[in-house]
């Protein structure tokens, strides 16, 4: 068998291959929260919230209207981002013109709520949501057994995560955004609405957390503590890259959760740490974050 | 910082001579209150109370003083509640040195803590602080002294000082009431302090305070870490109430309830998170008992009060007319 640094090549593999999907996961997640906060200025703590969210509504769909993954892939980040438009809107709009920290203990709240209604409705265990036939099975490379499904994962959050830095690089509405983010008030003045412009990327935010979520579930259960275990994760990402860029986010999301499946194959007691180590040297290093520009 | 602070009260030197006297009456009437509530209520619900009032009123020193809002506070109260139940049950400490225990290892935790966090500001403070909170709520998940998903359990409450009994609940609640005040009096004459003071001008305006020469960074720390060893007096003495330690005492949710209490009774007041814990308290005793479950309610309050209510009970009593008549200021 071949090995590498002492553990053999498939085991190693097998851990690069579930960092690489933690990552996607990280890179959604910490990207949708980069975009809120760029132009909101509000940390989104419901982020987690909506994920699960994302993975509730896939299963729910196909439990009680028989949608399958396909269209709910879809159809759930529609109707959370929806969700998300209707909470800033009616809510979290009233928070902007004060300290950012109320809008981080809002969406703190929001999360509890989410959370604990799901609880109350579903109970804390997790349930299973199968895998769709077309992605069912798995491959074998030659070097690894690879499962078409996990695969699959990786390159659609890539295409997400290259969809929506285009989005915002390369479009005429991502112009509006970043130009928002510089100078609300001139742009208002340009005409553009940019209250709109809020509840857009709140609802586009919340989206991407469901469109994660959706992609989660048939990896991990569905379950109503899904979000908060990997919201704080992804903070600490959000801290490492620094969100002064949607780039950075991503790469950093995407690194971190290969150096978590590493930890894993080289000193698996640490694998839950390792991310807010790495935070801790980051901020040692450089406060500012990997690719931050903020002090 | 500078909304969150306006919900703050006024330097106390500022108060007026009425409001001194008010005061007064209120801490008088107060103490009052808690010497004889053993004789109307449950001494552990009591008990529990006063804990969490401490711990509420620790934390409300980095927020509503100095502008902080930390969310990683479970880790000195859980860590401390670890430390205490450790020493007192397997190395045989006395409760007193048990407590002292937990109080020197949570304001290691929050020099530790502090250390890294304070690089940063706002809400990248906030941020950090959750996410060595989680790391720490990993360790004491792995560690053998903390015994995982148990706990530690039975914990004695041992005799104070080699001959007060404190497995009377009676002598337990002065005991506890003792810890509280003594407690209560430090966070007092820190805030009021000349490094009080100091803290609350980097509340206010970082940048100036920063060129009036004073070490920002420093004062930060020293906050967070008092701050952390007085919530860790309040988890070290909630271990030997209950008699145990266990990993919900460490867990996120906890961080969240403490901000939840300090913003109920109100951010920057010294006596408003005592009114936050108690209801906050008394609400998970009286959901305890019923289906409904309490993380819902928590979170409805959290947007409730963020909406419509960010001054918090005392606040809100401080800037009413009744209030504004017997003497205390309120800006907003």
């Amino acid at each position: 068998m071949t090995m590498i640094f002492g553990i053999p090549l498939q085991a190693f593999l097998g851990q690069l291959l579930i960092g690489l999907i933690n990552g996607s996961f990280y890179a959604l997640l910490s990207l949708g929260l980069a975009v809120i906060f760029g132009l909101l200025r509000v940390i989104n703590f419901a982020h987690g919230a909506q994920y699960m969210l994302g993975a509730f509504a896939a299963m729910l769909m196909l439990e009680y209207f028989g949608i399958n993954y396909w269209v709910a892939l879809i159809l759930g980040p529609i109707v959370v981002g929806l969700f998300g438009a209707i909470i800033e809107r009616t809510m979290l709009s009233r928070l902007y013109d004060l300290d950012p920290l109320y809008g981080l203990l809002f969406t703190f709240g929001l999360a509890l709520t989410i959370e604990g209604t799901f609880r109350y409705l579903y109970g804390a265990a997790g349930q299973p949501y199968s895998v769709p036939t077309q992605l069912a099975g798995g491959t074998n490379l030659g070097f690894m057994f690879l499962p078409i499904y996990r695969g699959w994962v990786v390159v659609v959050s890539l295409v997400a995560c290259i969809g929506t830095w285009l989005l915002i690089e390369k479009t005429k509405l991502g112009a509006y955004l970043r130009a928002a983010t510089e100078n609300p008030v001139l742009v208002q003045a340009f005409g553009v609405n940019v209250p709109v412009l809020l509840t857009l990327t709140y609802g586009l935010g919340a989206a991407l957390a469901a469109f994660a979520g959706v992609l989660a579930a048939p990896i991990y259960q569905v379950s109503p503590l899904m979000g908060s275990n990997i919201i704080i994760v992804v903070f600490a990402v959000v801290v490492v890259g620094g969100m002064g860029s949607i780039m950075g986010a991503i790469v950093t999301g995407y690194m971190l959760g290969i150096a978590e499946g590493l930890t894993k194959v080289f000193y698996p007691e640490a694998s839950n740490i390792v991310i807010f180590v790495i935070m801790a040297i980051v901020l040692l290093l450089r406060p500012a974050g990997l690719f931050g520009r903020d002090a | 910082m500078s909304e969150m602070t306006q919900t703050a009260a006024k330097p106390r030197i500022e108060r007026s001579a009425t409001a001194s006297r008010t005061y007064t009456i209120f801490v008088i009437i107060g103490l009052a209150a808690l010497i004889l509530a053993p004789m109307f209520f449950y001494p552990i619900f009591l008990m529990k109370l006063l804990c969490f009032a401490l711990f509420a009123c620790a934390f409300n020193l980095l927020l509503g003083y100095t502008g902080l809002l930390s969310f990683g506070h479970a880790t000195f109260f859980g860590g401390a509640a670890y430390f205490t139940a450790h020493v007192v049950k397997e190395w045989g400490f006395p409760p007193e040195l048990g407590i002292l225990t937990g109080v020197v290892g949570a304001a290691l935790l929050g020099l530790v803590m502090g250390f890294f966090a304070i690089r940063r500001q706002g809400i990248y403070f906030a941020m950090i602080t959750l996410a060595l909170s989680q790391m720490f709520f990993f360790f004491c998940l792995q560690a053998e002294f903390t015994q995982g998903e148990d706990g530690i359990q039975s914990v004695p409450r041992g005799h104070l000082f080699g001959f007060i009994d404190l497995n009377s609940s009676t002598n337990m609640y002065y005991f506890v009431l003792a810890v509280f005040l003594i407690g209560m009096v430090i966070i007092w004459r820190f805030i009021n302090s000349p490094f009080g003071m100091i803290l609350r001008s980097i509340r206010e305006n970082e940048p100036r305070a920063i060129s009036l020469g004073y070490s920002v960074a420093r004062y930060k720390l020293g906050a967070f870490v008092m701050s952390a060893a007085l919530a860790g007096l309040a988890g070290g003495l909630k271990s030997l109430v209950f008699q145990f330690a266990t990993l919900t005492d460490v867990a996120w949710q906890m961080s969240g309830e403490v901000i939840l209490m300090t913003l109920l009774g109100g951010i920057g007041t010294l006596i408003g998170p005592i009114f936050g814990a108690g209801l906050v308290v008394t609400l998970q005793n009286y959901l305890a008992t019923s289906q409904f479950p309490v993380t819902i309610v928590t979170g409805v309050i959290f947007m409730v009060c963020v909406l419509v209510f960010r001054r918090g009970i005392i606040g809100e009593f401080y800037a009413s007319r009744l209030g504004r008549k017997l003497g205390f200021e309120h800006r907003r």
